[in-house]
């Protein structure tokens, strides 16, 4: 139990290391550079003209799809991930059982693709 | 003694991140404080021994789902100062969506009844010598198998649901067709010709695909009078 | 001194110790992959690259380093100041930290976590953040075009890529990554595996931004993407950020296809010495695809991942579990 943990102590460390360094890149520039800021430089880069509108605005829901599809199949493979290492255990039930979570998922896939829902112009 | 402090130390992160997520005025730092405790909460699965499920909330839900979430949040031009203006107005109904809610929360774990050997189980999150990923392996696909494919259907449903709600056929929209491409021969598209000398490409007039010209190299093509001018060079020359 | 080290404070120091010697090295590594990369994209195209700076331009990088932190730090008026500052630093962070887990040499992985394929795995689904949050802080259309273009490519190659990995498991039966590594010691997952084995390192291209898959960047239809507001450091982070991220690509492949640290042919063993090489090796076949693919158009890159990856790497799992399944080859490892 406490080796569990105590194998997770080096990330930590390695969190605040990479979190020091990275910190100290950008602060140490901010210092060492001479600062000296001015409203045209500082508007959003538009190939020289003035911005239009604002940038954050709808886009395409294409977008949204695709994460959405993202998220399934992520979970898919959250459940292949035990399953590949206890597969010499559970014999062929087990792996009869993903292989039927596996083709009622690949129904869906066949859908959207039918749908066209993986098509981009 | 170490563990414990890990313990008060994400719980409370957790917790005062969770009290963010409701509070903050910016929706993406609501998310962002969402990020930050779903990672507590994952810390909170590894102080417990399920090194799994720490993994893959980070991997589902961090992600994941939080992508989602930051795509609709950031990208939906919705403006928050108008939306704040109604709640006068969405008050007395908001109020008592929440305190149904809050009522069946309560029943529920009023009634709530702990399994008898939780307490024991509790000590022993994992069996001895197996690693906690492989152990879940064990049971979800046999013992537990009806769940299993139950939660196969529920990610169809969602599947084809995700589509149902967001796929717009567009009329606009061009497919590119490999197969038509990569099939594409050489004779589609070019073909060469033996201009006689003198002949400008104006009064070169060579018929369309549909009858075959007699590209004999020996017999040089005399020129035609009439229609397609300067058809002879490019007319296939894009071809979707 | 072995005491001192089993002590609490000794152990934290060495700890850190450790880290460093890691880190450190990496960050070297990744300064002069920026050289590499310059030098080899000029020998493909018959020049010369970099050879001022130092004998054969070797100082290029370091020059590079003071030019950057020299500049100006721009944070533009419409942006969100505090996001703006966080996302380079998490990009360049997310890619130090997986290297935690990374064994480098037999016994050599600083934390050697039961799970470190799913914490790899983890950290390469959370480099989407630092892209996204970076398109959105800079309040800038091109900045955020590219984001969300970034984010929907990584997203799309990170399933097949999970796939891969899981037929990988498979064969283990293990999710330690130095469990990975020996179970290759009689053959490296890339010769049975040899289909997932391109699939995952194309994948690793889209997944680092990298050509033929940078349409994030895009610099000639959306001028550099998320990062066109960055300069000085912040831009360097994202710089280095990419780099320290082709790295890790590279010794994961190395680690699940390559045989790790184990020497090929039955050659001697230097210490880490053969994992360096790979991971080497790795980066170089990066900068040969850059020097000799164009860029991939966006739909023709969404049909790649969902249509073409997808599909092919499901079907691999299944008939790897199926043939293991049939003919009783499944590892058994200790413990799992």
């Amino acid at each position: 139990m406490q080796s569990v943990l105590g194998s997770y102590f080096p990330i930590l460390v390695f969190i605040a290391i990479a979190g020091v360094i990275a910190l100290a890149l950008v602060l140490g520039s901010v210092l060492a550079a001479r600062q000296k800021p001015y409203p045209e430089k500082l508007s959003a880069y538009e190939c020289g003209f003035e911005a239009f509108d604002d940038a954050r605005r709808r886009f395409d829901v294409r977008f949204y799809l695709v994460s959405l599809l993202f998220i399934i199949f992520d979970l898919e493979v959250a459940f292949l991930f035990p399953w590949a290492v206890s597969l010499s255990h559970i014999g062929w039930f087990g792996f009869l059982s993903m292989m039927g979570f596996l083709a009622v998922l690949t129904v869906g896939f066949i859908y959207e693709w039918c749908k066209g829902a993986l098509d981009w112009e | 003694m170490i563990a414990s402090i890990a313990f008060y130390v994400f719980a409370a992160i957790l917790l005062v991140s969770a009290a963010m997520v409701v509070t903050a005025r910016n929706p993406v730092h609501s998310v962002l404080f969402l990020i930050l405790s779903f990672f507590n909460a994952a810390a909170l699965f590894l102080l417990a021994g399920a090194e799994f499920l720490a993994m893959i909330l980070v991997i589902v839900y961090v992600g994941a789902v939080a992508v989602l979430f930051l795509f609709v949040v950031m990208m939906l031009d919705v403006n928050f100062a108008e939306l704040r203006g109604g709640f006068q107005r969405y008050l007395p109904v908001g109020a008592t969506v929440g305190a149904v809610l809050f009522v069946e929360l309560a029943l529920v774990l009023g009634g709530w009844q702990i399994a008898p050997d939780a307490g024991q189980l509790r000590f022993a999150p994992q069996p001895p010598d197996v690693h906690n990923t492989a152990a879940l392996g064990r049971l979800i696909y046999t013992d537990y198998v009806l769940l299993f494919q139950i939660a196969g259907l529920v990610l169809m449903v969602a599947m084809i649901g995700a589509i149902v709600l967001t796929l717009r056929e567009r009329k606009t929209s061009r497919h590119q067709s490999i197969a038509a491409q990569v099939g594409r021969d050489v004779r589609d598209t070019l073909e060469l010709v033996n201009m006689p000398l003198g002949v400008g490409v104006s009064e070169f007039y060579r018929p369309l695909v549909e009858q075959p010209p007699p590209l004999h190299s020996d017999q040089p093509v005399i020129a035609h009078a009439g229609g397609g001018h300067g058809d002879g060079g490019h007319h296939a020359a894009e071809k979707r | 001194m072995n005491d001192f080290f089993a002590t609490t404070p000794g152990y934290v120091i060495l700890t850190f110790a450790q880290a460093l010697a890691i880190l450190v090295p990496l960050l070297i590594s990744v300064a002069y992959a920026t050289y590499v990369e310059r030098k080899v994209l000029a020998a493909i195209q018959i020049r010369k690259g970099p050879n001022v700076v130092g004998p054969f331009g070797l100082w290029q990088p370091f020059a590079d380093a003071l030019k950057m932190i020299m500049k100006e730090t721009t944070i533009p008026s419409g942006a969100n100041r505090v996001l703006f500052l966080m996302a380079p630093m998490l990009t360049f962070g997310l890619a130090m930290i997986a290297w935690a887990v990374i064994p480098v040499n037999a016994g050599w992985a600083i934390a050697d976590i039961n799970v470190g394929v799913l914490y790899l795995f983890a950290i390469s689904s959370l480099g989407v953040y630092g892209i996204i949050i970076a398109g959105w802080a800079s309040n800038s259309k091109y900045a955020f075009m590219g984001g969300l273009r970034s984010a929907a490519q990584m997203v799309s190659y990170e399933v097949s890529m999970g796939f891969v990995i899981v037929t990988v498991l498979i064969c283990v039966g293990s999710l330690n990554l130095s469990d990975i590594v020996l179970a290759q010691s009689r053959v490296w997952f890339c010769i049975p595996l040899f289909p997932m084995f391109i699939v995952f390192f194309i994948s690793a291209l889209a997944e680092t931004n990298r050509s033929p898959f940078d349409l994030a960047e895009g610099e000639s239809e959306i001028v550099a993407g998320f990062f066109v507001e960055y300069s000085a450091m912040t831009f360097a982070l994202f710089f280095l950020g990419e780099y320290a991220n082709m790295f890790l690509m590279s010794a994961l492949t190395t680690i699940l296809f390559l045989g790790g640290w184990l020497p090929p042919l039955g050659l001697p063993q230097f210490g880490p010495l053969w994992f360096i090489l790979k991971v080497w090796f790795g980066i170089f076949v990066f900068i040969w695809v850059r020097g000799t693919f164009p860029r991939y158009r966006y739909d023709q890159l969404m049909r790649l991942g969902w249509k073409v990856f997808l599909p092919l790497s499901l079907l691999y799992l299944v008939l790897t579990a199926g043939a293991l399944m049939a003919f009783g080859w499944l590892p058994s490892v200790p413990g799992t």
